[in-house]
């Protein structure tokens, strides 16, 4: 870990360490509410996650890779859990788990672009419905075949994009891309955060309440906004001048508003409200990546289109 | 009987690696929606679909009250000796019974009732064979039996969920599925309770747990 890695996590330390003083006046004040009490609960949680992605970091590329295989793997057995499948779908979810999801991460490892970023949505979405196939079993056949794919893009292709910034080879910033990785994370979750702050202030109205009751324009506009700026304001970490940082940032946030809308829909649909248990006061790993899902590829292709 | 003796340590360490492997593939998670976690004598009744079912009904109780809870085992599968006899023995102290007792057999209710009244407790599961559909078969009689020997003991209902997928009938690799076991409100014989209608009582209480679908 280089020092500017450093230093951000140092940052981060001490922003968690304002919120966590923060949290723990509310509740002196305030006394302890469930709002108070979720709160400080999320906020523990966060120096959790950031102390495991600092560990990570330490670790360089293998650290970061195994993290996220972890992370995917996680993510997908909630959303296999949540959602149903059938007898049927046995062979093809061990395909799933036990290859698929290996596989991907060997070949963000091996640094092969080429099949990385084709082998789910072209290899395994014409091998799944094979697999699921295989047992006779052609009850909600098109649905379940979908289920596993969707499963598959949003829990393992999607968020290897994360690791996959590490294999990017961009003139004049090589052995830095850690930062990136440090770029992408703390805009998509800083625009969570803040969304989440400026709409507990100031939300009045709800941008999609059969969705996610608790998203609000305010707190959309203002997380958005505060949260582009940031990124903009860590042009330095990034290959990218002040404007491009500004743009990425934007763009960033936006896949992460489009990803936690989606993923809302699934979980309404389903009729529950997190996606597990893994994280208190948070929920699932799922609803903590939700966003992360939706901006990692956009955020890598916008990177490798633009700067490789 | 002293509980140390006979859990010995080469049981203690592979129950430590049974309950590991049982959480890191299941995620099990212990809702004690109707009652607390309390180490005294009750019989937890479940639904069984598979064979792990009793391992991660016991490996999800909380360590005070794994050695003083017993599963309810078959003697004819169990009972063979090698590898499954050092497991149902030493690793989860199951009370082995016949599935259908001949004369010099041991009555299972007696039995049952003996580790009751030691003051353990008993994992059961009242379906008496395990169930490949959805939903619960009707219960034997064993439950109402065993109530009626020892009425002062609760009858917890523990729904576990999700299992099924994680290891599907006749397939060898689970699935790493997150699984959900809920421990509901105890309930005891009534006086004067016709057998009929405290089996279809106590059914009707674990169904009442399972998670609804949407």
């Amino acid at each position: 870990m280089d020092q500017q890695t450093l230093n951000v996590f140092i940052a981060v330390g001490l922003f968690l360490a304002l919120a966590s003083l923060v949290g723990q006046i509310l509740k002196w004040k305030k006394g302890a509410t469930p709002v108070i009490e979720n709160l400080n609960a999320r906020i523990n949680a966060w120096w959790v996650m950031v102390a495991i992605l600092g560990v990570a970091f330490f670790f360089g590329k293998t650290g970061v890779l195994v993290l996220f295989y972890l992370l995917s793997f996680f993510a997908l057995r909630e959303f296999i859990t949540l959602t149903q499948t059938r007898m049927g779908d046995y062979p093809a979810l061990v395909a799933a788990f036990y290859c698929v999801l290996p596989f991907q991460y060997f070949l963000v490892y091996i640094e092969w672009y080429g099949l990385f970023s084709i082998f789910i949505p072209v290899y395994v979405f014409l091998l799944m419905p094979f697999l699921a196939s295989i047992g006779g079993d052609t009850t909600r056949f098109l649905e379940r075949t979908a289920k596993v794919q969707w499963g598959l893009m949003i829990c393992v292709f999607s968020i290897s994009h994360v690791p996959a910034l590490l294999t990017l080879n961009i003139a004049g910033y090589e052995g830095r891309n850690l930062l990136l990785i440090a770029f992408l994370v703390l805009v998509v979750q800083s625009s969570d955060v803040l969304q989440y702050i400026w709409g507990k202030l100031f939300g009045k109205t709800k941008v999609a309440p059969n969705l996610s009751p608790s998203k609000t324009l305010e707190g959309l506009i203002g997380g958005v906004a505060s949260a582009t700026l940031l990124g903009g304001a860590l042009f330095w970490m990034t290959p990218f001048s002040f404007l491009q940082a500004l743009g990425f940032a934007f763009v960033i946030c936006l896949m992460g508003f489009i990803g936690g809308l989606v993923m809302s829909a699934i979980k309404r649909d389903r009729g529950v409200k997190d996606w597990g248990h893994m994280i208190e006061g948070h929920g699932g790993m799922l609803d903590r990546l939700d966003s992360v899902c939706f901006a990692a590829p956009v955020f890598f292709h916008l990177v490798r289109f633009n700067f490789t | 009987m002293s509980r140390v003796s006979d859990y010995s340590w080469r049981g203690a360490f592979v129950a430590r690696l049974i309950i590991g492997f049982a959480a890191a593939v299941t995620g099990a998670r212990a809702l004690w929606v109707g009652c607390a976690p309390d180490p005294k004598p009750r019989v937890y009744f479940a639904n069984h679909n598979s064979h792990g079912d009793f391992v991660l009904l016991w490996s999800s109780l909380p360590s005070h009250m794994r050695g003083s809870t017993r599963p309810v085992a078959g003697a004819d599968y169990w009972g063979k000796g090698g590898v499954r006899s050092f497991l149902i023995n030493k690793v989860f102290r199951g009370v082995l019974i016949a599935r259908s007792p001949t004369a010099e057999d041991p009555n299972p209710i007696e039995q049952m009732g003996a580790v009751l009244e030691g003051g353990e407790s008993l994992i059961l599961f009242p379906e008496g064979t395990r169930n490949l559909e959805d939903g619960l078969l009707p219960f034997k009689s064993g439950l109402f039996h065993l109530a009626t020997r020892c009425p002062d003991v609760e009858l917890v209902p523990v729904w576990i969920d999700n299992l099924k997928r994680v290891m599907p009938k006749g397939r060898t690799l689970p699935l790493p599925l997150l699984c959900t076991l809920t421990f509901g409100t105890p309930l005891k014989l009534l006086e004067g309770e016709a057998k009929a209608d405290f089996l279809s009582r106590s059914r009707e209480a674990l169904l009442a747990l399972t998670p609804e679908e949407a």
